[in-house]
Formats: C-alpha cells, sequence, structure tokens
C-alpha cells in the first residue's frame, strides 16, 4: 500500500463549544482504500469524517486534497463536488427515489438525458431498480439506505465517506447491504472512509482500521495488524481481543516467549508469539475464534496451550455462542451453535480450552519486574 | 334568531345582485391582503433563513421576539404606523396615509412576524443532518437553502396560510390607516365594523360571508398547493 495520497491530514482540531472535541496530528487517506474508524460513541469518528470531508470548521490544521491545500472557500466548494458522504439516517428528500438519486447530479447541473440512466444502473446495482417511482417516504430501512448509497456512488466519488451506515438497520437488511457494499467498493476500487461500532463490518469491508478515543487516533494501521496487534487494552476490547493475560516471561527466542501467568491466574505456562527479554513482565492477548474447546486434552493438537477449565458464562452472539471459561484465569472462546450441543456446554461444566502460539499475540511489555 | 334569518336571506340577494360597490371592496381585501402576505413572505423567509442556519449570541432572544410578534395586537400596529405616516411623522413625505399603501404596509407589519415565527419553525424542525447531506452532496450554500425550503415546504405553505389569515381578518390596523374610505381603502371588515354599527345588518352579514368564502377559496388553493403529490 505505497500508492499516492488522496487526502492528508495534519494536525487536524476541532473544539466545540470551548473544548477541544478532536485532535489528529496525522492521518493520510490512499487512493483506493478503505479505512475504518472504530471507537465509542463520543469518540470523535463522526467528528473526524465531517473534518475530513471539509463539512465542519477546523480550528487547526490543514487538509490536502490530491496535493491541493484546502484553504479558500472556493476550494472547499470545489472539494464537497469530488467527494460525499452517507450518514447513519438516509436522510432521504421528501421526493421518489429517482429524484433522490439523481439529486447530486442535478445540483451538478447535469442534463437529465445523461442522469437518467445512470439513475437507473445504480439503482440497479444497489437492488433498488423497482423502486425508482416509490415515494421515498415509503422504503423500508434498508431499502432507504441503499437510496442513499446509489445517490452518493451516482456521483462517482473521489472519497466516500460512510458514517455508521448500517447503524440503523436490522440485521437481515444489514448483510445484504454489507455483502452489496463491500462487492461495490471493490469493483469501483473506491476510496472510502467509514465509521462503525462493529469489528465484523470493519473486517468485511476495510484494508485498514483506525481505533479512536477521546478525539484522538489511538491506533491506525492494517486490517489484520491492529485486530492482532492491539498496542493497549482499550484497543484490544475494541477490537474483540477479549482475552488478556499478564505473565513474567520465562523464556524466550526465535520469536516464541513462554510467560508464567501470576499466581492470581493460577501460575500457568503460556506459550505466545513476539519479542521479549526473559524476566519481563508481558501482556499477551487471545482472540475469542481462535481458542479451540474439546472435552479432553488432545495429544494429536498442534495447540501448545491447552488448559483445563469450568465454563462461567454461555452467551448467545448471533451466528454462534461467547463461552466464557475460568481456567484460573479468564478465557473467551467462540463456539457455533452445533459445537455447544455437541459439548454439552453449560455453565459450570468442565472443558478443556486450547489454542495456538501463533494466537497469543504479545501486546505491551514492560521493564524488569516492571508494572503492565 | 329571526333577525340571523332575515339577515342571511337579504344578504343572499345582495350577493347575486353582484352589487358593484361589494365587488370593488372584495377585490381591495383581495388585493390588499395577498401584497401584504407576499411582501411578508419576502421579509418572513429574509428573517427565518439567516436566523435558522447559524449560531449567534441572542439567537434565543431573536426567536423570542419573533414569537411575540407573531401575536402583535392589529390596532397597536395601526397606531405606530399611523404616527410614522402621519404628515409629520418620519415617513409622513411618502404621503400614503390612508391609501391602500398605508394597509399593505401595516398588514405586512402584521404578517411578516407570523410567517418568520413559522418559518423558523419549519427549518429548525428538519433532520440535523440534512443540512450537512446537502453540502456533501456538493450543493451551494443557495442551493442548500433552496432544497432546505423545498423540504420544510408544507409547514411553509402553513406559515403562508397563517400570515394572510392574520391580515384578511383583522381590522384595527385597516381602520386606523386606512380610515375606511368609500371607494378606496374601505375593505371587507372595516365595511363590516361600519354597516354592523349603523344597524344594516343584512349587508355586514353578506359582507361577512364574503370575507369567509374568500378566505376559503385562498386557504383551499394553498391546501392543495401543500398537499398535492402526497401519498396516504
Amino acid at each position: 500500500m505505497s500508492r499516492a495520497a488522496v487526502l492528508e491530514a495534519r494536525s487536524l482540531k476541532v473544539h466545540r463549544g470551548g473544548v477541544q472535541v478532536l485532535d489528529v496530528p496525522v492521518l493520510d487517506l490512499r487512493a483506493g482504500e478503505v479505512l475504518a474508524l472504530m471507537g465509542p460513541n463520543g469518540a470523535g469518528k463522526s467528528t473526524l469524517m465531517l473534518a475530513l470531508a471539509g463539512l465542519l470548521p477546523l480550528s487547526g490544521g490543514s487538509l490536502r486534497f490530491q496535493g491541493t491545500e484546502l484553504g479558500a472557500r472556493s476550494e472547499r466548494e470545489a472539494y464537497r463536488r469530488r467527494m460525499t458522504m452517507v450518514f447513519q439516517d438516509p436522510l432521504l428528500f421528501d421526493a421518489t427515489v429517482a429524484q433522490n438519486i439523481a439529486a447530486g447530479l442535478k445540483l451538478r447541473g447535469v442534463p437529465a438525458a445523461v442522469r437518467e440512466p445512470a439513475v437507473q444502473a445504480w439503482a440497479e446495482r444497489l437492488g433498488i431498480g423497482h423502486l425508482l417511482a416509490r415515494p421515498a417516504r415509503q422504503l423500508s430501512g434498508g431499502e432507504a439506505q441503499r437510496t442513499a448509497l446509489a445517490r452518493a456512488f451516482v456521483l462517482g466519488p473521489e472519497i466516500l465517506f460512510l458514517d455508521e451506515p448500517f447503524a440503523s438497520l436490522d440485521a437481515p437488511a444489514r448483510e445484504g447491504l454489507l455483502d452489496d457494499l463491500g462487492h461495490i467498493l471493490a469493483e469501483t476500487g473506491s476510496t472510502a472512509v467509514i465509521s462503525t461500532h462493529d469489528q465484523g463490518e470493519a473486517a468485511r469491508l476495510a484494508h485498514r482500521l483506525a481505533v479512536m478515543k477521546e478525539g484522538t487516533l489511538l491506533q491506525i494501521g492494517g486490517l489484520r495488524e491492529v485486530m492482532n496487534h492491539p498496542q493497549d487494552p482499550f484497543v484490544a476490547a475494541f477490537v474483540g481481543m477479549e482475552t488478556l493475560l499478564k505473565g513474567q516471561v520465562t523464556a524466550s527466542g526465535e520469536g516464541l516467549l513462554t510467560l508464567r501467568l501470576g499466581k492470581g491466574l493460577g501460575g500457568h505456562e503460556v506459550l505466545a508469539i513476539g519479542e521479549a527479554r526473559p524476566g519481563q513482565t508481558v501482556l499477551v492477548g487471545v482472540r475469542p475464534e481462535n481458542v479451540a474447546l474439546s472435552l479432553q486434552t488432545d495429544k494429536t493438537s498442534s495447540a501448545r496451550n491447552a488448559f483445563p477449565g469450568t465454563v462461567a458464562k454461555v452467551l448467545p452472539r448471533g451466528p454462534f455462542f461467547k463461552v466464557e471459561l475460568d481456567c484460573g484465569f479468564f478465557l473467551a472462546a467462540y463456539v457455533t451453535a452445533q459445537s455447544l450441543a455437541e459439548l454439552g456446554l453449560a455453565p459450570g461444566g468442565s472443558i478443556v480450552a486450547s489454542f495456538k502460539a501463533t494466537a497469543a499475540h504479545l501486546i505491551r511489555r514492560e521493564g524488569l519486574d516492571g508494572e503492565v | 334568531m329571526d333577525l340571523i334569518w332575515e339577515g342571511l336571506r337579504k344578504a343572499l340577494e345582495l350577493l347575486l345582485a353582484l352589487d358593484p360597490e361589494v365587488l370593488r371592496i372584495t377585490l381591495l381585501s383581495l388585493e390588499v391582503s395577498g401584497l401584504a402576505t407576499l411582501i411578508s413572505l419576502v421579509i418572513g423567509l429574509g428573517i427565518a433563513i439567516p436566523v435558522a442556519l447559524n449560531e449567534f449570541p441572542g439567537k434565543r432572544l431573536v426567536i423570542a421576539l419573533l414569537n411575540t410578534g407573531m401575536g402583535l395586537p392589529p390596532v397597536v400596529v395601526g397606531l405606530f404606523v399611523t404616527v410614522l405616516l402621519w404628515r409629520n411623522g418620519p415617513l409622513g413625505f411618502l404621503e400614503i396615509l390612508y391609501t391602500p399603501s398605508a394597509m399593505i404596509l401595516a398588514q405586512a407589519v402584521i404578517a411578516s412576524p407570523i410567517i418568520a415565527g413559522i418559518s423558523l419553525s419549519a427549518l429548525q424542525h428538519l433532520p440535523p443532518g440534512l443540512r450537512l447531506q446537502i453540502l456533501a452532496l456538493g450543493a451551494s450554500r443557495p442551493q442548500m437553502v433552496w432544497l432546505l425550503l423545498k423540504e420544510a415546504r408544507l409547514p411553509l405553505l402553513a406559515a403562508v396560510m397563517a400570515g394572510f389569515g392574520g391580515v384578511i381578518s383583522e381590522v384595527g390596523a385597516s381602520i386606523m390607516v386606512g380610515g375606511n374610505i368609500k371607494g378606496q381603502t374601505r375593505v371587507l371588515t372595516t365595511a363590516t365594523v361600519m354597516e354592523t354599527s349603523k344597524g344594516n345588518f343584512e349587508v355586514a352579514f353578506a359582507l361577512s360571508i364574503l370575507l369567509l368564502v374568500l378566505a376559503f377559496t385562498v386557504n383551499a388553493l394553498l391546501t392543495h398547493l401543500q398537499q398535492r403529490n402526497r401519498p396516504r
């Protein structure tokens, strides 16, 4: 990903009511990439997106689009015609679906003869071709958001900003639209920024992932990089790395670590990947989808870490279940409904949890005997 | 009760006879109040748009003043406009006191805050993100304002109806700045007051019916405009 930056933000600052709500020193958006912004409510995802879209007055910093500084109002207005944005609320006009999709083109003075085939084509691509004559206020939530997306894509935006576009949709509408959006983004090679609460959405759409907290970027990097190597417990929790284990390194070499968990965690030994010196206190994280459950220790498994434990909680998580285990330490695992039944998992039951050394990622290390 | 029925019967006779004086009074009413409403629409939107779209200190005070202005008593307006237009008054050089122009001016003062107040609330009730969405679709500022007005067209037409209803029915200001001069500034409301005080109840009834029919026709027209293209 060494492609040219389409948008370069430097020292972006936004104040609201005298309080600084955004402070992003550096953010580059590269051509053709999809960047996902994650973070809790109030972390500044929408503010960052509006700032990048030039829709919010900045209290400091600069934006460069295709190498040109966006300073004067005329440059910002020109920029607004080359990007577009879709919000959580579809914000459709009180008009037909066709008139809605055509709105941006009409604002640009595109003649009807050019407009209509483009509107038709994008409506069909988003599966709403049969709804063109329908008043927008009669649409379902999913249809409305599809209309909003068609209204955006028909403009051929050089950057597409998507501010939690699926947050108000029910699960079936959301799933279908996620698939379609994924395909369209890939086929058009769009440069896009999408904000979301959902790590699954980010994983399906994004190339890069940024995690925000209190108006700042905590971590930004490739999707796998951030998902597997969160730099601190906050990011770890946000990208779904539910199990964090703290221990002291007893041996290391060739990228492999052995650490002994504290006494309060049962004193188990865990194998993980990462570089650290013996004696250092480290934090490692394990994603729940990388933990396997079985009734007995499987001698043939390549999983180096196996721990007997008891089931503490079984929580439904959409298509699968999250099982929280007490192995002397907390461990979370995802299982399918079928596995749940086969293993007879229920609170209080005994089970063996295992994960590979490569599933346990070093998140943070501290100095000798230091506190993590 | 007899008085009412007798009045109504004679009123219908008068209406059917199409008295030229009655016709002139009716047309003047429509002209004065129609023009006043049109002027008030321009002034009202001129106030409502910037107030709705901008944040500034004292915004709440401005809104409170507008809302108070919606209940401006016509006689108070009549008094102030009369003093302004009086021969020695600050606008005396216009020499329009006791002309339809003065009545239009007074009625515009009454209807402007009504239209401004309702329009402001209409614009403020649009979804808060809509402005950003319109800008994100590439609209210039004038294009954005136009699309917002289009989105708020139903309550904006309600504002026009309220403004027109307010001035077509008022009598205090019209009689003070117009003078109810026969053939010049006599309108339906001022004529009704006069005929009633003279005891000509059947004429007053006829004028009242005309006033109601006029108000109904204009509002029916605006309602048609408001509700067309609306599903359900």
